[in-house]
């Protein structure tokens, strides 16, 4: 066990959808455990992120956790990839960055069409956002980019094929896609 | 004896008062572009099409072609430089591709596709620009402008001057040419050349973005490169 890959990711302002997408290598993957051990990962449900060789970050940066979370992965990660529109350049979450924060706030949980018990949520565990959402590379340096949204499983399986087998990752015509 | 000029080493003819680009592009040669285009004047102000002519920087879209010209353009000094061209335009502007109906039709996102251009680079602008839905068959989303002028110049052409550049830096942007101000109140017609000239979905006609779905678009199955020399070519022989 000791000797495979080891591979963290996480989906930070984003869907899921990219994890989804690495998941739609289907039976690839099967072939992908043999050399790759996931550790802290929503698929593994490990929640601290330890050294590792690669890792895969899903979404911008929108709040304060998200700093913390995409720091502990560059301090861990030899290889640290941005995966997808919203990591790259903050992707749908990014709309709310034309609109000031205060705003964004009162039309959700102040004025509302329908809102009951009007009130900022200021539990103390929420996380508090930032005034806008960031891509990763604005906040940590990032090794790799694949875009897309979300990238396609065949970008994901070219990657880290590429890693696994010691060639400099590159992505075909084919494979670059923003949208 | 017919006049000639090299690039990348190909020898290629050309026609008195022909720029490089027109030469390139008759030649089968693409040079990357935004606001060229070949049916107007050229602008020379996006600079993708610079390319080194006998050592010195050049916009081969404003640059007569003249003998001995020893031209590098496919080279990875100058599409590093292009892509990092194409980045200052999407952090410039708010290119956000998996929400504009543009998407895969888009030439700014096919340049990015064949720099192969996989992030953004620079930090983010995430400066707000105003859309304008007021014109019932035209929308105008300045988000996505890369001004460029190609409908500033198509309008011109259709006779009617709708569109303009104002301002300078951060507070440049696209204005109409109306009294109010709004896109409804010009002359512009949704069959004006310059309804359909934009290289990015900053000018969109209503109701007609998911009519080619997304996966059978242009550059879904053709670089730019191929895209482009197919146009000057068809306008060439046509």
């Amino acid at each position: 066990m000791t000797d495979k890959v080891k591979v963290a990711t996480v989906s930070l302002a984003g869907c899921f959808g990219c994890h989804m997408s690495l998941l739609d290598i289907d039976e690839r993957i099967v072939q992908l455990a043999d050399q790759v051990e996931f550790i802290r990962s929503p698929l593994t449900d490990i929640k601290r992120c330890t050294d590792c060789d690669i890792g895969l970050i899903e979404g911008g940066v929108c709040n304060s956790e998200n700093v913390h979370t995409l720091r502990e992965f560059r301090k861990h990660c030899r290889i640290l990839v941005a995966v997808g529109a919203c990591a790259i350049n903050g992707g749908l979450p990014n709309y709310r960055n034309y609109v000031p924060l205060e705003e964004c706030l009162g039309e959700s949980y102040l004025d509302g069409i329908g809102v009951e018990n009007p009130h900022i949520p200021n539990d103390p565990e929420l996380p508090l956002l930032l005034d806008k959402v960031y891509p990763v590379h604005e906040v940590v340096k990032i090794d790799y980019f694949l875009p897309g949204c979300p990238p396609a499983a065949d970008v994901f399986w070219k990657f880290l094929t590429d890693l696994l087998e010691g060639r400099d990752p590159a992505l075909p015509y084919e494979l670059i896609h923003y949208d | 004896m017919t006049k000639t000029i090299t690039i990348d080493g190909k020898t290629i003819p050309f026609e008195e008062g022909q720029t490089i680009m027109e030469a390139a592009a008759a030649a089968g040669v693409y040079i990357p572009h935004l606001c060229h285009h070949p049916e107007y004047a050229p602008h020379g102000s996006c600079k993708l099409c610079s390319v080194s002519v006998n050592g010195r920087s050049c916009t081969a879209c404003t640059f007569p072609a003249m003998e001995g010209q020893e031209i590098l353009n496919d080279t990875r000094e100058l599409n590093d430089s292009r892509r990092r061209i194409t980045q200052m335009l999407f952090v410039e502007g708010n290119h956000l591709c998996p929400g504009c109906e543009k998407s895969g039709n888009c030439q700014l996102q096919a340049v990015g596709y064949y720099l192969n251009m996989l992030d953004n680079h620079f930090l983010h602008f995430f400066q707000p620009r105003q859309l304008d839905a007021s014109h019932p068959d035209v929308l105008v989303d300045r988000n996505r402008c890369i001004f460029c002028t190609l409908c500033v110049r198509a309008s011109h052409r259709d006779g009617k001057d709708v569109f303009a550049i104002s301002g300078r830096g951060i507070n440049k942007r696209l204005i109409f040419n109306s009294e109010s101000g709004l896109l409804k109140d010009t002359d512009l017609d949704v069959n004006d050349r310059a309804a359909h000239i934009c290289p990015t979905g900053a000018i969109l006609i209503k109701r007609t973005g998911f009519t080619v779905p997304i996966g059978e678009r242009l550059f879904d199955d053709k670089t730019i490169a191929e895209t482009s020399l197919d146009y000057e070519r068809g306008n060439h022989d046509g």
